[in-house]
This record gives C-alpha cells, sequence and structure tokens, in this order.
C-alpha cells in the first residue's frame, strides 16, 4: 500500500475488508466456542473489543521503546493485563456468563486477532490511529460473532437472545450447539462470503473488460 | 488403585472423548493452518505435546508453590514482613494469566535456542513451529485446567498433584496430534476432489472437522463407563440403585 490508509479507513476495513473471522481466519477458537447463544457470543465480543482497544492504545503509546526480539513477550504481557482486569469484572458483575464462558475468557491472551493487530497496526502508528484499527477490528469481530451465534441458536432451540423466534413445534437441531454443528456453521459462512466476494469480483472485472 | 484409576481416566478424557480441538476448540489455528500435509502435521503434533509438557510442568509447580493461597515460597516471603497470620493469607491468583503466559512465552523461547544449538536435525523438522506455538491457545488451556484443579477444589486432598497434571498435558497434547493427523490425511485426499470454488481452503477443512467432531462424539460417555467398570464394588451400592 503506497499510501498508508487514514484512521477512518482503517475503521472501515476492520468490518468487513479485513474482516478478522472471515477474511484473516483469525480468533477462530473462541469464535466457534462461544457461539452457541448470542448471549454468550456478544459478551465475548464485547470482552475482546476493550481488551483489544486497551492493548492497541497502550501498545502504540510505547512502540518507540519496543525492541524487535521482545516485542511478542511484550504484547502478550500487555494483554494478559488487560484479560486479567476484564475476567475480574466479569467474575463480579455477570457471574453466570463468567461461569459459561469459563477458560475462554483468558484464552483472549492468545487470541490471534490482538497479537496480530498490535504486531501489524498499533506498533507502528499513532495512537489515534491504533484505536480506530482496534475499533474497526473489534465491530467486524462481533458482526462475524453475531451471525455465527444467531444462525446456531436459532437452528439449535429456535431462540434468539432467549427469546422464542421460531414455533415451538419446530424440532431442535442439538448438533448445531454442539461442537460440530460449529465447525460446519463456520464452514458453510465462510463458503457463502467468499462466493459474494467471488461474484462481485468477477462483476467489477467484466465491467472492466 | 484408586490413583491410577484417575490418571486412566484424565489420560482417556484429554485424549479422546474431550479432545482438545474437536471437543474444546482449543489449536484451531496450527489444526486449520498447518494440516495440509501428514509429515508437518506430525511435527507440529509432537511439537504441541513438548511444549505442552513443559507448561503443565512449569505451572503446576508455580500454582502449588507460589501462586495459590498459602503457598509456601509466597509465605516464606511475606512472612519476611508481615505478621504471620497475614502472610498464610496472601493470595497471587490474580496474577496467574500474566505469569503462565510469561512463563510459557520464555520457556519456547528457551527450548527453541536448546534446540537449535545441540539438536540441529531436530530442530529442523519441528523447530519452525516452536515460536507459532507460544500463541497457541492449548497450551495456555492445559495451564488453565491444572489452575483450576488446584486452586478451585474445596478440599485441598483433591489437588491435583504433578503426575495427573503431566498426564493431562501429554495425552492432551497426543490427542491433538491424533486430531491433526486425520486431518491432514483427509486433506492430502481432498487435494484430488473437485470442490465448489468458494468452500476451497479453510471452509472445506472447517467442514471435514465438523464430521471429525460428530465420529469423535462417539466417544461421549466411554470415560463414565470406564469410570463404573473399575470403582470397586461398595462405592457402587453406597449410591444406591440409579435406575
Amino acid at each position: 500500500m503506497a499510501v498508508a490508509p487514514t484512521p477512518a479507513e482503517r475503521f472501515i476495513q476492520g468490518i468487513l475488508p479485513e474482516n478478522p473471522v472471515y477474511r484473516q481466519l483469525l480468533g477462530l477458537c473462541p469464535t466457534l466456542a462461544v457461539t452457541n447463544g448470542l448471549k454468550a457470543a456478544m459478551t465475548m465480543a464485547g470482552a475482546v473489543a476493550f481488551v483489544l482497544f486497551c492493548a492497541n492504545i497502550v501498545t502504540s503509546m510505547i512502540r518507540h521503546l519496543l525492541k524487535p526480539h521482545l516485542r511478542i513477550v511484550i504484547f502478550t504481557l500487555i494483554i494478559a493485563t488487560f484479560v486479567t482486569i476484564t475476567d475480574r469484572f466479569l467474575a463480579a458483575y455477570m457471574y453466570d456468563m463468567s461461569k459459561r464462558l469459563g477458560p475462554y475468557i483468558p484464552l483472549i491472551i492468545v487470541n490471534c486477532i490482538i497479537i496480530c493487530r498490535c504486531e501489524v497496526c498499533a506498533s507502528r502508528q499513532s495512537v489515534f490511529t491504533a484505536g480506530a484499527d482496534a475499533l474497526g477490528q473489534a465491530t467486524g469481530y462481533a458482526l462475524a460473532l453475531a451471525s455465527i451465534a444467531s444462525v446456531r441458536e436459532i437452528l439449535g432451540t429456535g431462540t434468539l437472545f432467549g427469546m422464542q423466534v421460531l414455533p415451538t413445534a419446530w424440532p431442535n437441531w442439538v448438533i448445531m450447539i454442539l461442537p460440530p454443528g460449529a465447525f460446519m456453521t463456520l464452514g458453510l459462512l465462510l463458503g457463502a462470503v467468499n462466493w459474494f466476494e467471488q461474484r462481485r469480483s468477477e462483476k467489477a472485472n467484466s465491467k472492466r473488460g | 488403585m484408586h490413583y491410577l484409576t484417575d490418571i486412566i481416566l484424565i489420560a482417556l478424557g484429554a485424549a479422546l472423548v474431550n479432545n482438545f480441538v474437536l471437543y474444546y476448540f482449543v489449536g484451531i489455528c496450527p489444526f486449520i493452518g498447518v494440516s495440509r500435509r501428514i509429515d508437518m502435521a506430525v511435527g507440529m503434533g509432537f511439537a504441541v505435546t513438548f511444549v505442552i509438557s513443559i507448561a503443565a510442568l512449569l505451572s503446576w509447580t508455580i500454582t502449588t508453590f507460589i501462586l495459590m493461597p498459602g503457598a509456601p515460597v509466597s509465605k516464606y516471603i511475606a512472612g519476611l514482613f508481615m505478621p504471620a497470620e497475614a502472610a498464610a493469607k496472601v493470595d497471587l491468583t490474580i496474577l496467574s494469566y500474566v505469569v503462565y503466559i510469561f512463563a510459557i512465552a520464555s520457556s519456547v523461547q528457551f527450548v527453541e535456542m536448546y534446540v537449535r544449538k545441540f539438536y540441529p536435525s531436530l530442530y529442523r523438522s519441528f523447530g519452525v513451529f516452536l515460536p507459532l506455538i507460544t500463541t497457541n491457545c492449548a497450551i495456555l488451556f492445559a495451564c488453565l485446567i491444572i489452575f483450576s484443579q488446584i486452586v478451585g477444589v474445596d478440599n485441598p486432598a483433591d489437588a491435583w498433584d504433578l503426575g495427573k497434571s503431566l498426564t493431562l498435558a501429554v495425552f492432551g497434547g497426543i490427542g491433538f496430534t491424533i486430531a491433526i493427523t486425520i486431518m491432514a490425511g483427509i486433506r492430502e485426499e481432498l487435494e484430488l476432489c473437485d470442490i465448489p470454488k468458494p468452500l476451497r481452503g479453510a471452509a472445506i477443512t472447517l467442514i471435514v472437522a465438523s464430521v471429525l467432531a460428530m465420529a469423535f462424539m462417539g466417544f461421549t460417555g466411554v470415560d463414565s463407563g470406564l469410570k463404573k467398570a473399575l470403582t470397586p464394588a461398595p462405592v457402587q451400592t453406597e449410591q444406591g440403585a440409579p435406575k
């Protein structure tokens, strides 16, 4: 890229063109694990957004002090600090949700999205750009989690956010809330996103040619 | 006898019933990324098993002696400048995540340096995967399970010892190796198939993983069945007739 994107462009890029889940295939572990209900997925997205934003800001502030061979360790330590804050907060104010998400909150530390954004963006850009980038990526991540979680929750239990949306006669597809359903939903949604992307680029090509 | 039963159940649970990849979804990134060829998949599997064992050893030691409430080392250090009853209550568990990730990252760095220096052939076969493993969720996940089994238990006598922790780690790693090797075998065959274009790459891998996860669901209940078979008879009569 010849011209560095502005903060606003970075924000937009995170939502769809560089969506962390569908485009970059990052952070799949929590994506698969917490999406059996929309509420859990949104809590997770909020936690990731908070950690990503804070970690990006702090990394950006200390970017001139970083030594190349130690930077990954520094990133993970920064992230681990904010994850501890998030974990204690959830345990204090949303105890049931914290129990349900269990080990996946601490596993945010090793979530590739955050380390990748610290490495690619925050360690080279100003604080403002890094913040915008974090918000864009977090929004994209929340959208991806919401799409997977809605499919799984609607098909698996016939509810959305705990409210009945399908007729009660709906035979719950229990497989959708079990591990295989997670892999299946993400695989098919990924295929659908790729298909739309291909059609769009084909259209653009035919217009040009 | 009782201890051996526990070990067998932990091993079976970690390797097959609650497979790290297909049940807990940890270590998905290498599972998708490095499962293109069988030899690479096996190398990755062994590297993960190796690092996970070291991490389990470290996390058990750190948790038992430093982090948990009333741990000997922190009690001694706090006792130097605090009254004894306050020192006995020192609780460092809030630092656990930072400490674990630091232990994992630094131990991976040391292992990589050591292997590169003294075993160049081994380094060539799996050394390239080592830095990637730092950010592998499976390692931290094993540490967190061990943490919850030491700190989270009500009765101090139930806390896991080093043997149980290492069993979990080694067999968790073996379970990861099994899953990633099967996946690589399937993907080598998939190269020859005519897959619809949008599904190529990660999408079809995830769908195959879904079928694999269904297959591994077949192990559900094996551990509880085995537990019933291995538990001595008097315990069963105490519980009464279940059905």
